[in-house]
């Protein structure tokens, strides 16, 4: 028999948001997070822009000799994760840590710390290769290091499907407690690839916004002129919780997970299905999964990266999944002012479709002032919030490979 | 600077301790906080600045403050 999955701590580390009052606030009030790189000197770039945390130190947070060995990703999953660790108020010395996995995401890992040894094999040989390089760079590392601080045994792994990640992994937390292997998890994701040579990457596959003049305007979901997404790092970690222990400790539930769908593509490596129809099986797989109709979703947090090709398809495929009902529902994407966190999109996007659920409140689609017509003409909350009942909401994610995730939110209702 | 004060600076640094703590008898691993991978970087740490290679045979006998100073001084000719 499945059990009962709720949410009971969120933390977010972003350039939106610190702690998820904040970042919730800002997504309400349509605040962008996106501005010229100033990490580096981003002027030989052609996408001099991102959303980027800035005046980040990381001994702000660690100890000098903890911080140097853990990549900027595992920094700011390590940050996110006492956040929703505190937030959930779970007094982890009266439970079993046998039965608290941990599964989080990230897309690419430790891409700073693969370039930097990778500059110091070319200039200084393979000698002076750091022998940290290798446990710092791989993307199950966050996993590793959260496990090992807070001394939590349960199942314990990171999940990768690029921008599908944090979804894929928080999808699995949720059956993992389904059925009984773990009674806790903390979930999510973490990314950090503002860098030189991921910027070039994503620039030279034409997948990225060029509006450097224009940084806060520069992520256009749905908008006839949007023109690529706009980088993003930070993290956003979530503590799921079997329904009985939840109650038991009097936890504060902010909602239920009720579903999950995925699915996979099977076209192409970076773009996705033009029908959509990927996106659609994801949807649908998770209303059933749910054991709902789709008739009863209220909001969808969409993937929404702005690209020209994506935005179209998961369109169309919230369209074939949802029919006339398409209309009538209540669709955002938040990456128009976080810009695209990668494998750490889905965690912190679904944070803010939870606050949606949890606030009847669904924050705004900045920066879209022409709706790309005839395609996009559902309602996708431009520019300002819209307050009204949400009960049952999906948030999506999407990878390049094809892979899909969709997450069903429920409002906890005792 | 001298090879003993420089070896110390160098310990303090990679692994955050201080100077009281890094006495002639103090292991890496057992008093110092230092994992297997510390151990290495050190050896890098020492190679660098000083200038001198260690080999891996002789890396795996620098476990102490002491073995540090010791065998760096015998490859400078101190």
């Amino acid at each position: 028999m499945k059990r009962r999955v709720v949410v009971t701590g969120m933390g977010v580390f972003t350039q939106t948001g610190k702690n998820v009052e904040e970042f919730y606030d800002n997504l309400l009030n349509g605040v962008s997070g996106i501005s010229r790189i100033e990490r580096f000197d981003p002027s030989e770039l052609s996408v001099q822009i991102a959303g980027e945390i800035k005046n980040y130190e990381a001994e702000s947070y660690f100890e000098r000799n903890e911080a140097k060995r853990l990549d900027r990703f595992t920094q700011y999953a390590l940050i996110a994760a006492e956040s929703a660790i505190k937030d959930s108020l779970l007094d982890l010395d009266t439970i079993n840590r046998d039965k608290f996995a941990v599964i989080t995401a990230s897309g690419i890992g430790g891409m700073e710390t693969w370039q930097s040894n990778h500059k110091i094999l070319l200039e200084k040989g393979p000698r002076r290769v750091s022998p940290l390089f290798i446990p710092m760079m791989i993307s199950d590392i966050a996993a590793g290091r959260i496990s090992m601080k807070w001394n939590l045994k349960g199942p314990n792994f990171s999940v990768t499907s690029a921008c599908a990640s944090s979804g894929h992994a928080i999808g699995t937390a949720f059956r993992t407690i389904q059925y009984g292997d773990a009674d806790y998890a903390i979930c999510g994701g973490a990314e950090a690839v503002i860098t030189d040579l991921a910027i070039a990457g994503f620039t030279n596959m034409k997948a990225l916004s060029s509006r450097n003049d224009d940084p806060v305007h520069a992520s256009r979901p749905f908008d006839k002129d949007r023109d690529g997404f706009v980088m993003g790092e930070g993290s956003g970690m979530l503590i799921l919780e079997d329904y009985e222990h939840a109650v038991k400790r009097g936890a504060r539930i902010y909602a239920e997970l009720a579903g999950i769908g995925f699915s996979g593509d099977a076209k192409d490596i970076v773009a996705p299905d033009p029908e959509g129809d990927g996106a659609k099986r994801a949807m649908l797989a998770a209303v059933a999964d749910a054991g709902i109709k789709p008739e009863d979703i209220d909001h969808i947090n969409t993937h929404g990266t702005a690209t020209p090709t994506g935005d179209y398809a998961e369109t169309f495929g919230i369209k074939k999944a949802f029919g006339e009902h398409s209309y009538k529902i209540a669709i955002n994407s938040t990456k128009s002012m976080t810009g695209h966190l990668l494998g750490a999109a889905g965690a912190v996007e679904l944070i803010g479709t939870i606050k949606a659920v949890q606030t009847d409140t669904v924050h705004p689609t900045v920066n879209l002032d022409n709706p790309d017509l005839p395609v996009c003409d559902l309602d996708y909350t431009p520019h300002k919030f819209a307050k009204r009942t949400v009960r049952y909401a999906i948030s999506n994610t999407f990878g390049f490979g094809g892979h899909n995730a969709s997450i069903l939110v429920k409002k906890f209702e005792g | 600077m001298s090879v003993e004060q420089r070896v110390k600076e160098i310990i303090m640094d990679e692994l955050g301790v201080e100077e009281a703590a890094v006495v002639p008898g103090a292991s890496f691993i057992n008093d110092l906080g230092a994992d297997s991978l510390a151990t290495v970087e050190l050896v890098m740490k020492f190679e660098d600045e000083f200038d001198i290679k260690i080999e891996e045979e002789d890396a795996e006998k620098i476990t102490t403050v002491g073995s540090a100073i010791e065998f760096i001084k015998k490859q400078l000719g101190e």
